[in-house]
């Protein structure tokens, strides 16, 4: 089989006893962007590293215009452009270092080199950062200066594995921008991505699980055929988490995930509608309404579909009495009793010159779950490691729980739990070691140390991998692991720093399950992200920009602060967006007029 | 090579070179630690026992027995302290404040008169070495203290056997003029090996080893970005580590510099084919680090015959260092700064490290595959 | 307070011990150099090539040659036959020693006359040349001795708390020394700048845990590894290679205790200026090599000119050897181990200090 274009055939690779690829065959003969879509182990990044000529197949072929992928890599090297997940750059290089190079090894013409180089650099804005370290670049930046690499000769095919982790929304649809710009017309673009509303943008979507193709066509497609089996069950907040029990377990339904203050929930194939009474038969308000079908319902339901008989693996073990438990049992479960957990007054931060954070205050109540969004490089993460002490602020006051943070940093800290946003475990230690060793670090008694551990790992269902080196599990279980460590000392407020980068949707969700059931219990968390379809989950959401607040609101006041006459309803990522490019234009009318 | 492939062999080398040289730690190591090294060896370490600390005691003076013991004085091998009696003597052996105590017993004059006088030695035998040593001068003081009474006494002695002893090459027997020619491998094994034994590893460690393999540039294009400025680096401390020796410390260089520099780029590519096949094999700093240390660094200081004598070492181990490319390395640069330009010792050494670089950089080309997993 | 640091040095020694890598390592370098370095790290001299040009062929200096070639260290001895034969020897490497022996010097011995020999020594290895020098002399004495009557005196030497000369016990207490240096110095060099480079460091730090615990967890694994592995030198040591253990093996372990705390700082400070794993291999090594040269480990310090020798104060390692030495050979009374232990407890105070200060700066 041979032919134009990309061509898979029977396509298989095994790592060791694990198969990777399973008999996959697939043409992409047209331009477009093709997105990759699928959770952890579906075979995307061994899909990519086949086509680039980097992992020979175990059987069947690739051909990229009749030429195999394998035998004539080194002959296909300048068509193919591929972009690591790793992003692949040298830190220690500057931005015009590492373009000159990959434009030197991909052969660019000496003669168009300067010209090719100064349009990439144009394209992706990144000319005035064109001598700093890529090292010191922020996550957007990166990604876009490891696209102008790929992208620097002119290619006939162009792979890029999960371009968008780590990259805040406003980076990320720049970066669509790019690649449709800069790819150029009838190249096929292979794009994989755990962000679902990416996929929505796709010209055409490959739905890949373990290894096989469970879904071809175009992202209409997808949700063309969940039309009417999407609903969205509106419910008091304290009954949610019940009512989401019930319905993991009504076998008419494929789905039910928590949005906001609503439950999103999915039929399956020809099921009756279900009864709000019977989901939330204690909250005689309760209502189902039909709503519109998101990539993401038509993707869990063919995960579902593609794995019945057995549940989705990933999903949390159901419980019959009620929301899965998170953390350790405390003795009176906290409760949302409007009390303050956390409260920033004028918070400045400056290095050098430069101001990161700008006199932002706010407050968090207890139980509350409270999200800070903004374009990478707003002062997020700056005002997260002064919270959590790790910085000493330039200016204003901050107390957590009730500790102001300038008299006792280090008693503050015992109060707070935190997750890295890259895993920041020992991987060398196995699961029950890592646990071990925070409960020690936060100075629990021997005895309830081990207590808490036991209950810990039957909980977020560890126990099987007690014994495994943290390092080498999946990274749904890495995910798990790293809640439960930050856990292990019953904190009253947890900061999860980007939770969710880089962890498919299936654990995503299951993630977000647990963390409303913890806010249900009292537990306050802080949470930064850049899949602005989870800020959905949280109750109150700060926009920092510039080191400054530009808003406080609930999810739906902000939604509905954005809408307009042609997009009645937008998203919380389009009211970002717009917030933002507003404050932008103020500033620059701000200076025009001065 | 096509032009293409100049391309990227210029700027691969051009990357590695700024990477090199935007570490502090790899200037570090490739001039600041030989430059250490030369000054400790240039003025620190000495082989040569001198002024040797010893305790002699007299138990009975008498003319005889103190005409002895100021012999003991009267050498320069010796700085003697005369304590009275024998057991604060042997304290001091123990303090390690002596390296050995010398008995003038109390019948030594009538022993003497005998003809059958004997002098003990207490030696402190833990430094085996030393201990020789001090037993060969004391061996010597006694002889020429007997000498001088024979001709006093006009006697009939032993026949006297004069042996002039000439010390060819190093005439004032210095340490330095010995142990310089032979840190030069040394400093050279640090960039050579020790370095690039991190270079591939860390690609891997840092991902980029993905985005090098989906370019064009061949296996032997990358391996030789990496090796062009190491090589250049090695060459310079070379060169640094020779103008030190020559300039600063009077270590004659009697062969010739272009001969030296030649053998010198020969076991510096051994040295970079052995660290790139360590780092091609581990794919990981840490241990990559490690076992260079292990393979090339600490056998350049013992198996090498840098500082130990390579003959007076078990069959076995002799064996093992005919691996060690320092060996053949150091056997040139003795000879050529001490000796001369001596094409009989090192054409077969120079033979050794091109066969050892040959393989080395073979085998680092055959274990680097483009493909992963 | 203690629960917190205890859990963090449970966590660092099982970081260490768990990795299959790691742990070869740390059992596997210093095996083989307990292996090799013992037998390779001689001074003595052995397989003493000589040339020896005789143009005379009496009796006295057939004699001569005779005892040369009879003694052991001299293997083999070769007959050349003219100047040139002898100009070409050295410089071609083909002998350590020529012998040139005087055409008269069976007569002159004969007639009580002064006879005379040349000794040309290859001068390039000094060490190696003045040995061989040593031992020639003495064959010459002997030979000069059995032909005529005997001296009125004699040396009776005796070599105390190493009778037989042998290098192994001289350099093995030293590599106790060296190897456990090794062994702590990466250990602690290595543990903050992985943390830093794995991003484990920042979860640490949320933890209640202050830098000086942090610091005290980070210290404790590599003095515990430290003087683990010190116990499997000595155990070799006294098993494998028969040195007696003279001394008190618990004055040994204190002060092996206080002499790694000093390495230890060191190794900490390195950590925490380090920002990648290879800054800290080389900073951890580039503070190894010059303290392992000027310990008197293979060359003695008292041998070192006076201004090298003011610096080996402040090396820890040079009076740890000679303690090690002490207590192993010589049964080193307290009071002498006490005096040289307290410059390296003041050692360690200044190579802390500086490492939490640094520390200090670098965490904050």
């Amino acid at each position: 089989m041979s032919g134009a274009g990309l061509v898979l055939d029977g396509l298989t690779r095994r790592f060791g006893a694990a198969v990777a690829l399973d008999g996959l065959s697939v043409r992409i003969a047209d331009g477009g962007i093709v997105g990759l879509v699928g959770p952890d182990g579906a075979g995307k990044s061994t899909l990519m590293r086949l086509v680039a000529g980097l992992l020979r197949p175990d059987a069947g072929r690739v051909t990229l215009d009749g030429r195999d992928c394998a035998t004539e890599a080194e002959a296909l090297r300048t068509a193919i452009a591929y972009m690591p997940q790793s992003r692949g750059l040298w830190t220690d290089l500057s931005v015009i270092e590492n373009l000159r190079l990959i434009a030197d090894l991909r052969g660019v013409p000496a003669g168009e080199r300067s010209a090719r180089i100064e349009r990439m650099l144009d394209s992706t804005g990144l000319a005035p950062f064109r001598d700093r370290l890529a090292g010191r670049l922020s996550g957007g930046m990166a990604q876009k200066a490891a696209l102008a690499c790929a992208l620097i000769r002119p290619p006939r095919l162009v792979l890029l594995d999960e371009p968008s982790v780590g990259v805040d929304p406003i980076s990320r649809r720049e970066l669509w921008a790019l690649v449709r710009e800069l790819a150029g017309d009838g190249v096929p673009v292979l794009w994989s991505t755990a962000y679902l509303d990416e996929a929505e943008r796709c010209d055409r979507v490959l739905l890949l699980d373990r290894g096989r193709l469970i879904g071809d066509g175009a992202p209409g497609d997808f949700t063309g055929a969940l039309e009417d089996r999407c609903l969205r069950l509106t419910v008091a907040r304290d009954r949610r988490l019940s009512a989401q029990a019930r319905a993991a377990r009504d076998p008419a339904l494929v789905d039910a995930v928590l949005r906001g203050g609503h439950l999103d929930l999915v039929l399956a194939e020809d099921a009756p509608a279900p009864d709000a009474a019977a989901l939330a038969p204690d909250d005689p308000q309760a209502r189902i309404e039909p709503r519109a079908p998101r990539f993401e319902d038509a993707f869990v339901a063919a995960l579902a579909a593609a794995r019945r008989p057995a549940a989705p693996a990933s999903s949390p073990a159901p419980s019959d009495d009620g929301p899965p438990r998170a953390g350790a049992p405390r003795p009176a479960a906290r409760e949302r009793d409007g009390g303050e957990a956390l409260a920033v007054d004028r918070l400045v931060k400056r290095f050098g010159d430069f101001t990161a954070v700008d006199g932002v205050s706010f407050s968090v109540g207890r139980g509350e779950i409270f999200g800070l969004i903004g374009p990478n490089g707003a002062g997020k993460s700056t005002i997260f490691k002064m919270l959590c002490g790790l910085l000493p602020p330039s200016d204003g006051a901050a107390r957590v729980a009730g500790i102001a943070l300038r008299d006792s940093p280090a008693a503050a800290r015992g109060r707070i739990g935190y997750m890295a946003q890259a895993f920041s475990l020992y991987g060398r230690l196995s699961v029950r070691r890592n646990l071990d060793f925070f409960a020690g670090a936060y100075g629990l008694p021997r005895a309830e140390a081990r207590r808490r551990r036991d209950r810990a790992l039957a909980e977020f269902g560890l126990a099987e991998v007690a014994g495994s080196r943290a390092g080498a599990l999946p990274p749904g279980y890495r995910q798990r692991l790293s809640l439960a460590a930050a856990l292990m000392h019953d904190p009253e407020i947890l900061f999860l720093d980007e939770p969710t980068s880089g962890v498919d949707p299936p654990t995503r969700r299951e993630f977000w399950l647990r963390i409303a059931a913890m806010a249900d219990r009292g537990v306050t968390v802080m949470v930064t992200t850049h899949f602005l379809d989870e800020a959905d989950y949280c109750d109150r959401l700060a926009v920092i920009y510039r080191g400054r607040l530009l808003a406080l609101e609930t999810p739906d006041a902000l939604k509905a602060g954005a809408a307009t006459a042609e997009r009645p309803e937008p998203d919380v990522e389009d009211a970002f967006v717009a917030l933002i490019e507003e404050s932008d234009r103020r500033a620059a009318g701000g200076r025009s007029a001065a | 090579m096509s032009r293409a492939a100049a391309r990227r062999l210029s700027a691969l080398v051009g990357k590695e070179s700024r990477q090199i040289l935007r570490d502090p730690s790899s200037i570090a190591i490739a001039f600041v630690l030989p430059a250490i090294l030369l000054f400790i060896f240039g003025y620190g370490v000495s082989l040569d026992a001198e002024g040797v600390p010893v305790a002699v005691v007299v138990e009975q003076p008498s003319p005889q027995a103190d005409s002895l013991a100021a012999a003991f004085a009267g050498s320069p091998s010796f700085d003697p302290v005369y304590p009275l009696h024998r057991t604060p003597a042997q304290r001091l052996l123990r303090l390690g404040e002596v390296r050995a105590v010398v008995v003038v017993p109390a019948s030594f004059e009538a022993d003497l008169a005998r003809g059958d006088a004997a002098v003990q030695v207490l030696l402190d035998g833990t430094d085996a070495n030393t201990a020789r040593i001090v037993s060969g001068y004391a061996d010597g003081v006694l002889s020429g203290w007997l000498a001088d009474l024979a001709r006093e006494r006009g006697a009939r002695t032993a026949p006297v056997i004069e042996a002039e002893s000439r010390i060819w090459f190093n005439p004032a027997v210095r340490s330095r003029n010995f142990l310089i020619p032979g840190l030069v491998a040394i400093v050279m094994t640090l960039t050579g090996a020790l370095l690039t034994s991190l270079l591939v590893a860390r690609e891997y460690d840092r991902g980029t080893i993905e985005t090098l393999m989906a370019t064009p540039a061949g296996v032997g294009e990358i391996l030789a970005g990496k090796v062009v400025p190491t090589f250049l680096l090695g060459m310079a401390s070379m060169g640094l580590s020779v103008a030190m020796a020559v300039w600063l410390f009077d270590v004659p260089l009697r062969g010739s510099f272009l001969v030296l520099a030649g053998a010198s780029a020969l076991f510096l590519t051994a040295a970079l084919g052995l660290g790139l096949v360590i780092s091609a094999a581990t794919k990981d700093q840490f241990v990559a680090g490690q076992l260079a240390i292990l393979v090339t660094f600490l056998p350049a200081f013992l198996l090498s015959g840098f500082i130990f004598n390579i003959d007076a070492m078990p069959p076995a181990i002799q064996a093992v260092s005919h691996l060690v490319a320092a060996r053949y390395f150091i056997a040139i640069a003795q000879t050529v700064f001490l000796v001369g330009t001596e094409w009989s010792v090192i054409l077969p050494n120079a033979a050794a490290l091109a066969v050892m670089g040959v393989a080395f950089l073979g085998l680092a080309r055959a274990l680097l595959v483009k493909r992963l997993g | 307070m203690f629960r917190r640091i205890r859990a963090l040095i449970v966590k660092e020694l099982l970081a260490i011990l768990n990795d299959p890598k790691s742990r070869a390592i740390l059992v596997v370098l210093p095996l083989v150099q307990l292996g090799v370095f013992p037998f390779a790290a001689t001074f003595e001299v052995d397989s003493i090539r000589i040339a020896v040009w005789n143009p005379d062929g009496g009796v006295a200096s057939r004699d001569l040659v005779a005892r040369f070639a009879g003694a052991p260290v001299f293997h083999p001895v070769v007959a050349i036959d003219g100047r040139p034969a002898i100009e070409a020897a050295l410089p071609a490497r083909e002998a350590d020693l020529v012998i040139v022996i005087d055409q008269r010097f069976s007569a002159d011995v004969a007639a009580g006359r002064p006879a005379a020999i040349q000794l040309l020594v290859d001068g390039s290895n000094s060490n190696t040349a003045l040995v061989t020098l040593s031992y020639a002399r003495e064959i010459v004495r002997d030979h000069a001795a059995a032909i005529g009557p005997d001296p009125p005196a004699r040396l009776a030497t005796r070599a105390l708390y190493n009778p037989n000369l042998e290098s192994a016990w001289f350099i093995l207490p030293g590599l106790l020394g060296i190897l456990t240096t090794i062994a702590s110095l990466a250990v602690t060099a290595f543990s903050v700048a992985r943390e830093k480079e794995t991003g484990t460091f920042q979860q640490l730090l949320v933890t209640p845990l202050r830098p000086a615990e942090i610091l005290v967890g980070k210290m404790v694994p590599g003095l515990v590894i430290g003087l683990a592995q010190g116990a499997v030198i000595v155990a070799v040591m006294h098993g494998v290679y028969g040195v007696p253990l003279a001394g008190s093996l618990a004055l040994l372990a204190g002060a092996l205790a206080v002499f790694l705390t000093s390495v230890i700082g060191i190794g900490l400070a390195v950590s925490a200026i380090a920002r990648t794993q290879q800054q800290a291999l080389f900073g951890a090594f580039l503070f190894t090599v010059p303290m392992v040269i000027l310990s008197g480990f293979a060359t003695p310090v008292e041998n070192m000119p006076g201004w090298i020798r003011t610096l080996t104060l402040g090396n820890p390692l040079r009076w740890f050897m000679e303690i090690a030495r002490g207590v192993v050979l010589k049964d080193l009374p307290p009071a002498a181990v006490l005096n040289l232990t307290w410059p390296m407890a003041l050692i360690a105070v200044v190579t802390l200090t500086v490492a939490a200060l640094v520390f200090r700066r670098r965490a904050g």
